[in-house]
């Protein structure tokens, strides 16, 4: 059995399960009753400045019958009074000595009010603080949460004032409502954190009611911008985790990160771990199903870990770093082609139309071997796909549409040429990558044929 | 007679559709499996062509009458397809889910649509301004509206003559409730009725109106007529009390459902019965007897158990029914006490070579006879052929049904026919019917003049993919991979 006890900033939990700071968190029965099902830790709901909400707060995206794809909030940080949270924290760290319990606060933009709320923080012996600069809602028009997330010298300002107050670690929960959430991370780590988390919720409108014209979650007639979380913007969040992993300043200063957006199963934090994040912070799972999910987040994971001869975390926290790269690095010369199982083919034919009109016109319907024309198909014979393999561009859309699990599988076959990236091109052959002749004389040269 | 008399909640607890409906919920679910294939196996399965996965994507985005509007669009009689087709046989039989996964419940999801749009009253179709051609259509079952309900679409003036005082032919009188409530024919002939065709009950061809009027008064006549009554068994004692006949004994479950369920209170049905025959009709009717309270129903038949007609999902069925069977079992007596019936003498058959129709013959044993001990005995043997009909109008005939040719034409250049009075092999299918009464329409309107409907696809051609070649574009097939693929290239960029 791998261990499966993490170790964050110092901050130490059975599992890398914690509950991210969010309606979950938001009291003492809460907590409480999340420990007893084994969450590893919890960051308790953004405390700080009064506040008043509104309702509907959520809203949720659909697609066909599955529910909350993500839930898009525009619900504010705790509306419970500050001095009850406090106590609560208190009451529950001490019952949980062996649980990450961090806080998370959000105050105006005073080092006064920062270094005030850190004291009354650390007084609950609570074992860390994670910095709120990512609500994108309500908090923002106060000069709080994204506004200051956006801004990495805001973010690195207050960071200092808080890590000068600080004697548990500081982690800072960053903003994806950015062009590029590096330079926030690198402020956060100018400012003095121990660590940083993300993802906080991304912007988002997240339907219109057809029937009444209304924006959904409907406030009174109106709707506005709120934060979108969930399994929809797990891909989103993964880049961001990966572009602050793989970036060698951040990494020079060797601060952990804590993966958020997403995360509703086990093989959803492993990928989270795979990509540099030591531990993860789950929220909108459980809004949807409850604290009880914990127990196969534990048990899957350490099943996979076993799987994989892991010992430990350690073994695959950041085992895909080095595999991120970008397209001006991708080895051109590399060629897959698609190949049809078909034996275990249905015959669909989705493959085909998405090809043909989705793609690149790789695929032909057959009927014993025969090519035959898709707009005056007559056979009773079910036509079944076949790929011109010499003209498929390895592009993998039939292989993803396909309902057939391993029936169309991308087969790494040689290309004949030498290893070259783009970025070798740009290097030594410029006029190729400037001029459509040079391109066509290039590609005729190495044997390039694109059908 | 029937002992123990059943309450009117258990009788109207077992003259009700066997499935329940679809909730919004389970249509969904089940509309979001469809794969959505391109050139769906399943619209070439259907014999009217229906555009399944279109209907059923329109179900998953919450386009209900839209759905069903494409239902519609290639079956005016698709309410009832989605409740009686076997569809094990057709459209599901055809998923590509079939094999390894669990198929589409195309039928429960055709009748899902289908059901909304009849309860919401919705007319999607706008039929053309009534221009001067007329048509007599005989026949007011499937076929015949069908065809007039085709015809109406086009602005033909379409006239039906039913001889019974309700429409919709077998789907109405002959179809066990457990599979099509009354209503669902009845609200399938108002839709017909509001496309635009004039639908007269109570009206017999050759009877209250001669063929010979017919043809002078009308462009075109269209035969949808079906097949006459349940022929005599040719046996001593028919005449027996307690001798009935099927299609009428299941009418009579029927009109209950519309007429009040206490009126299968004085329906009479035998403690033993017998049902001779193993069609659909006879599977139908030893269920009716089963559920109106028979302690023992039996099915006889003079072939053996791979020859039955039935389906085999009826038949299982009804064998769920408690009702059993007696094969390679040829009726020759109807046997009475006191002028009602006791008993059915029977021959016992035996099994021959495979003859000409492909079934083996089938041959009595010297000596063999035998009694089956009843109290009523139930004819499902078949229905009489018109030919008087036929005769009356000049249509040539073969082996008593009217001969057609693909367009439905009958041998009089006036007369058409279609649906079961031209089934000469085959299943006689309401979903074949409704086909004939649409292939007809359109041979009709062509005859006459007629030009096709707005927005009507040729025939071949779905929304879903494939057959779509009927616009010629820049995108025109390719035979070989060594031509230019530049041209299905067009338009393609990156």
């Amino acid at each position: 059995m791998a261990d499966l006890t993490s170790t964050f900033a110092g901050i130490t939990s059975p599992n890398p399960y914690w509950l991210a700071s969010a309606p979950p968190t938001n009291s003492a029965y809460q907590v409480n009753k999340a420990f007893e099902y084994g969450w590893g830790g919890a960051v308790w709901k953004t405390i700080g400045a009064p506040v008043l909400n509104a309702c509907n707060r959520y809203g949720a995206f659909e697609y066909g019958t599955h529910k909350l794809l993500a839930i898009n909030n525009v619900e504010l940080i705790s509306d419970r009074p500050l001095e009850t949270n406090l106590r609560e924290i208190r009451e529950v760290k001490e019952l949980w000595p062996d649980r990450a319990v961090i806080v998370s606060a959000m105050v105006e933009s005073t080092p006064e009010a920062w270094h005030d709320i850190v004291q009354r923080i650390e007084d609950t012996g609570a074992d860390g603080i994670e910095l709120n600069y990512g609500c994108p809602h309500g908090m923002s028009e106060r000069g709080m949460g994204s506004a200051v997330g956006q801004v990495p010298e805001y973010c690195t300002m207050i960071t200092r004032w808080v890590a000068e107050a600080a004697s548990i670690p500081v982690i800072v929960k960053l903003t994806p409502n950015v062009t590029d959430i590096v330079p926030p991370a690198r402020a956060a780590l100018a400012g003095g954190a121990d660590a940083v988390s993300l993802i906080n919720t991304i912007n988002s409108i997240v339907g219109v009611d057809l029937d009444t014209f209304e924006i959904r979650p409907n406030v009174g007639g109106k709707g506005g911008h709120g934060g979108f979380a969930g399994p929809a913007v797990k891909p989103i969040a993964l880049h961001m985790l990966s572009a602050v992993a793989a970036d060698p300043e951040f990494g020079e200063g060797g601060l952990p990160i804590s993966g958020i957006g997403g995360v509703q199963t086990w093989r959803d934090a492993a990928e989270f771990l795979l990509l540099g994040a030591s531990n993860v912070q789950v929220c909108t799972a459980v809004m949807h199903y409850g604290f009880r999910i914990i127990e196969d987040l534990v048990d899957g994971l350490s099943n996979w870990l076993d799987a994989k001869g892991a010992d430990s975390l350690a073994d695959v926290i950041g085992a895909s770093v080095p595999r991120i790269s970008a397209f001006g690095d991708f080895d051109l010369s590399f060629k897959s082609v698609a190949r049809i199982d078909e034996s275990s083919c249905i015959q669909c034919n989705l493959c085909f139309v998405a090809c043909d009109e989705g793609a690149h016109q790789c695929i032909d319907l057959t009927v014993d071997g025969a090519r035959i024309d898709p707009a005056a198909l007559s056979s009773d014979a079910r036509p079944q796909p076949r790929v011109r393999e010499e003209d498929c561009v390895g592009c993998d859309l039939c292989s993803l549409v396909c309902p057939v699990d391993g029936c169309i599988t991308m087969v790494p076959v040689e290309s004949g040429r030498p290893r070259v990236t783009w970025n070798d091109l740009v290097r030594d052959r410029s006029d190729v990558t400037t001029d459509w002749d040079a391109m066509m004389a290039y590609r005729k040269e190495t044997g390039i044929d694109i059908h | 007679m029937r002992e123990t008399a059943l309450t009117l909640d258990q009788l109207r607890d077992r003259f009700s559709e066997t499935n329940p409906p679809y909730t919004a919920h389970e249509a969904a679910v089940e509309a979001d499996r469809c794969l959505y294939c391109f050139d769906a196996p399943c619209i070439r399965a259907c014999p009217t062509g229906i555009d399944v996965p279109t209907f059923i994507r329109k179900i998953a985005t919450g386009n209900v009458t839209g759905a069903a509007t494409t239902i519609l669009e290639s079956n005016l009689i698709g309410h009832s397809c989605g409740r009686v087709c076997p569809v094990d046989e057709l459209c599901v039989g055809s998923c590509v889910l079939g094999a390894e996964h669990r198929p589409i419940a195309i039928g429960r999801l055709q009748r899902y649509a289908t059901d909304a749009l009849y309860q919401s009253g919705h007319m999607p179709f706008e039929t053309a301004p009534e221009g001067s051609k007329r048509v007599a259509v005989v026949g007011a079952g499937p076929a015949g509206l069908s065809c007039a309900g085709e015809l109406a679409k086009r602005g033909i003036g379409a006239t039906v003559f039913e001889k019974q005082e309700l429409p919709g032919g077998l789907s109405t009188f002959g179809i066990v409730v457990l599979r099509e409530p009354i209503r669902v024919s009845l609200e399938e002939v108002e839709f017909i009725r509001r496309l635009g065709a004039e639908i007269r009950t109570g009206v017999q061809v050759g009877q209250d109106v001669t063929a010979a009027e017919l043809l002078s008064s009308y462009d075109a006549v269209f035969l949808a007529a079906g097949t006459g009554s349940v022929p005599d068994l040719g046996i001593p004692g028919e005449d027996l009390d307690g001798v009935t006949e099927a299609l009428s004994f299941i009418a009579e479950t029927k009109l209950a459902e519309k007429d009040g369920i206490e009126r299968l209170l004085d329906l009479p049905v035998g403690k033993r019965v017998i049902v001779i025959g193993a069609g659909n009709t006879a599977i139908d009717a030893a269920t009716v007897a089963r559920r109106l309270g028979a302690e023992s129903v039996t099915i006889a038949y003079r072939r053996g158990d791979s020859d039955m007609p039935a389906y085999d999902f009826e038949v299982a069925f009804v064998r769920n029914e408690g009702v059993d069977f007696q094969f390679l079992a040829q009726p020759v007596e109807v046997l009475g006490e006191g002028g009602r019936v006791s008993g059915l003498r029977c021959l016992r058959m035996e099994l021959g070579d495979v003859g000409a129709d492909g079934r083996r013959s089938a041959t009595p044993v010297q000596g063999s006879e035998f009694v089956l001990p009843c109290d009523q005995v139930i004819k499902a043997i078949g229905q009489s052929k018109l030919e008087p009909l036929f005769q009356a109008f000049g249509v040539d005939t073969e082996r008593g049904y009217a001969r057609v040719d693909e367009a439905l034409r009958t041998s009089n250049p006036k007369v058409f026919a279609g649906g079961d009075c031209v089934r000469l092999s085959g299943h006689a299918l309401t979903v074949t019917a409704a086909q004939d009464g649409k292939i007809a329409a359109k041979a009709i309107a062509t005859a006459l003049g007629v030009v096709p409907a707005e927005g009507e696809l040729p025939t071949g051609v779905s929304r879903s993919g494939a057959g779509r070649a009927s616009k010629q574009h820049s995108g025109a097939f390719q035979p070989l991979r060594s031509a230019p693929h530049a041209v299905a290239k067009g338009g393609h960029d990156g």
